[in-house]
């Protein structure tokens, strides 16, 4: 079960009003690498993987993405919540404006919604941890494009706070890939 | 939300995080007893201040004691918080 607590896992600073620096942090909501698809990910693989130690490695890392989740949504709200019309009009969040106001929506930068197609589980822990630690190069990836992009130094902090986070989750699933293939007795390294 | 009580929720938010990190890592060395150390260390001090702060401030979580009215949903959700640079 999950239990709520009201704070963020980090301070989240927003220093101006930016619709269009919005619309891009909202790839990381409901994009393809976004914490919405880690989080979901990581969680679904739970039941079936075979070793105790990857399994908490699966839920406490699922759990933190549900948490930066919750941070890039507080990016997107506090760079629109101010913002007039005028403001919003002829940014990439008009078309996001009027579908869904200013509410929070999961879809991509493009306006693709987000679609559980985004992650796998496959009942194989290999082929699992695989695409875990390909999922946080991705996500630190997509931080990085959106670091270059950021003209706001509070959002930039964030940003660079939650790329960080993605190195830390890598490092995680590669031990945790080393554990199971300790366990089949057949270590291999890459 | 004054400043001292951000402060307070800030100071939370490290021991949190540090918790955290120390506990992603025990799970992949849980046989490592200096990080058990740390964790053990910071897990103590973390819950003395989350045990003050909600008397102080109001109940961060749902399942503490309030008095009267509940006073669960008068303190600020995290996203209207304003955090200011250190
Ligand atoms: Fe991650």
């Amino acid at each position: 079960m999950w239990l709520y607590e009201k704070k963020l896992q980090y301070p989240v600073r927003v220093d101006t009003t930016n619709p269009t620096l919005a619309a891009m942090i909202i790839e990381q909501f409901g994009g393809a690498d976004g914490e919405l698809s880690a989080g979901l990910r990581y969680l679904s693989q739970r039941w079936t993987m075979p070793d105790k130690r990857v399994v908490a490695t699966l839920n406490d890392i699922g759990t933190e993405e549900l948490a930066h989740w919750e941070m890039i949504g507080t990016l997107v709200y506090r760079l629109t919540k101010d913002a007039t019309i005028e403001q919003i009009k002829g940014t990439p969040f008009e078309a996001h404006y009027v579908n869904h106001g200013k509410s929070l929506y999961p879809h991509n930068a493009a306006g693709s919604p987000w679609t559980a197609t985004y992650f796998n589980a496959k009942d194989d822990p290999i082929a699992d941890l695989h695409e875990d630690m390909a999922a946080e190069e991705k996500a630190r990836a997509t931080y990085e494009w959106l670091i270059n992009i950021s003209d706001d130094p509070g959002v930039t902090d964030t940003l660079r706070f939650l790329r960080q986070r993605e190195i830390n989750h890598f490092q995680r699933f590669g031990e945790s890939l080393m554990l199971m293939q300790d366990n089949n007795g057949c270590r291999k390294h890459y | 939300m004054d400043r001292v009580q951000i402060d307070r929720l800030m100071e939370l938010m490290e021991y949190e995080f540090a918790l955290t990190e120390t506990a992603l890592y025990l799970n992949t060395h849980p046989k490592d007893e200096r990080a058990l150390r740390i964790h053990n260390n910071n897990s103590a001090q973390y819950f003395r201040l989350k045990e003050a702060y909600e008397m102080d401030y109001g109940l961060l979580t749902n399942q503490g004691m309030s008095g009267y009215p509940w006073n669960y949903v008068e303190e600020p959700w995290p996203w209207d918080i304003d955090f200011i640079r250190i």
